[in-house]
């Protein structure tokens, strides 16, 4: 009899550790740059092309980056809740546009020329802000992805939380949910802006 | 009959379209040291789209940002080791496929060994008891049982 026990002790055991793996989201994969400063970068920014956008620009402050595509399908999902929370929350909210030609898939990139690519990427990202909204207090343009692979960006929609020092607090990948929100990014800004 | 060989001439044209895929990406270098130390450094590390694949396999568009990462820092002259440094401070150990043995790693590496080693107790002490019982069930009857069986032999015929 006691042997049983054991067998079904085991058994138990074996499925719950299968049911934690399970309701595990396999791409939620812990970003080793939380607790290390914001990787520097000089992008144009797609309202004011002639201008740039470094993230050294926000010392002093807390923001959000959030990275999106207008190709990105999750992005659209995402996007109302941004839109509503640019509303409530005086808070920088700082736009890193990723990929916007390159990352849809759709274009022969071998064969378009640096400025046609530049041109259309503009076009594309301020048309997609126009039909849904922008909640971006400015949006810097990553054309070739280079500064989404030193931010560690796998999935669009990503979202990072910077503190006044400059240093990522929290990364969130996919899109944002209102709890994600409610629970997690809203605690932290203001626990950070105390 | 006819949907398998429907479906084989589809893998196959698959598999053969991936293939020239590559051919090209590897005609275009011209280095063949280069590009046999991006082959291997590759095939190290984990795509974090299609997580199941390293990024010498994969055609995610992440994949083909890391193939040329790593090409142009093989041209910079950077070593191994500062390739795969990069990338660990970007995405992390989950990025190479044999992760550093260390504290979070640490189930990983050893919970095979452990399991393994819990198996060979379970089967020893199996094994034990298995013994026991054999040795108990051919040992001969003492005088004191036999007796008692053969009262009872006797019985069951009397009846």
């Amino acid at each position: 009899m006691n042997r049983y026990y054991w067998i079904v002790g085991a058994f138990a055991a074996l499925v719950v550790l299968l049911a934690v793996g399970l309701g595990l989201n396999p791409r939620d994969v812990p970003s080793p740059l939380v607790g290390k400063p914001a990787p520097a970068f000089t992008l144009n920014q797609l309202a004011a092309p002639e201008k740039t956008f470094s993230p050294k620009d926000m010392q002093g402050k807390v923001w959000l980056m959030n990275v999106w595509a207008s190709w990105c399908v999750s992005c659209r999902a995402e996007h109302p809740i941004l839109v509503e929370f640019s509303k409530k929350v005086d808070i920088p909210l700082i736009g890193l546009n990723y990929k916007e030609v390159r990352g849809d898939g759709g274009f022969d990139m071998s064969k378009m020329p640096p400025e046609e690519e530049k041109k259309l990427a503009w076009q594309r990202a301020n048309q997609w802000l126009s039909e849904h909204g922008n909640p971006y207090t400015l949006t810097a343009m990553d054309l070739d992805g280079r500064v989404g692979i030193d931010y560690g960006v796998y999935g669009v929609p990503e979202t990072y939380i910077i503190d006044k020092a400059g240093v990522i607090r929290m990364k969130h990948t996919g899109p944002i949910t209102p709890e994600v929100l409610g629970k997690k990014i809203l605690p932290l800004i203001a626990e950070l802006n105390k | 009959m006819k949907r398998w060989l429907l479906l084989i001439f589809a893998v196959f044209m698959v598999s053969t379209a991936t293939a020239t895929d590559s051919a090209t990406e590897a005609a275009i270098a011209n280095d063949p040291v280069a590009e046999k130390r991006l082959q291997g450094l590759s095939e190290e590390l984990r795509c974090l789209v299609c997580q199941n694949q390293n990024i010498a396999d994969s055609n995610a568009e992440l994949a083909q940002d890391l193939r040329r990462e790593i090409r142009g820092m093989i041209k910079a002259g950077k070593s191994d080791k500062e390739i795969i440094d990069f990338m660990v401070a970007r995405y992390g150990d989950f990025v190479l496929y044999r992760p550093p043995v260390k504290g979070i790693t640490l189930l990983l590496w050893g919970g095979p060994i452990a399991l393994m080693l819990l198996g060979l107790l379970v089967l020893r002490s199996y094994l034990k008891k298995r013994a026991r019982r054999l040795a108990e069930e051919e040992r001969p009857l003492s005088a004191d049982e036999s007796s008692r069986a053969d009262a009872l032999l006797k019985d069951n015929n009397a009846s």
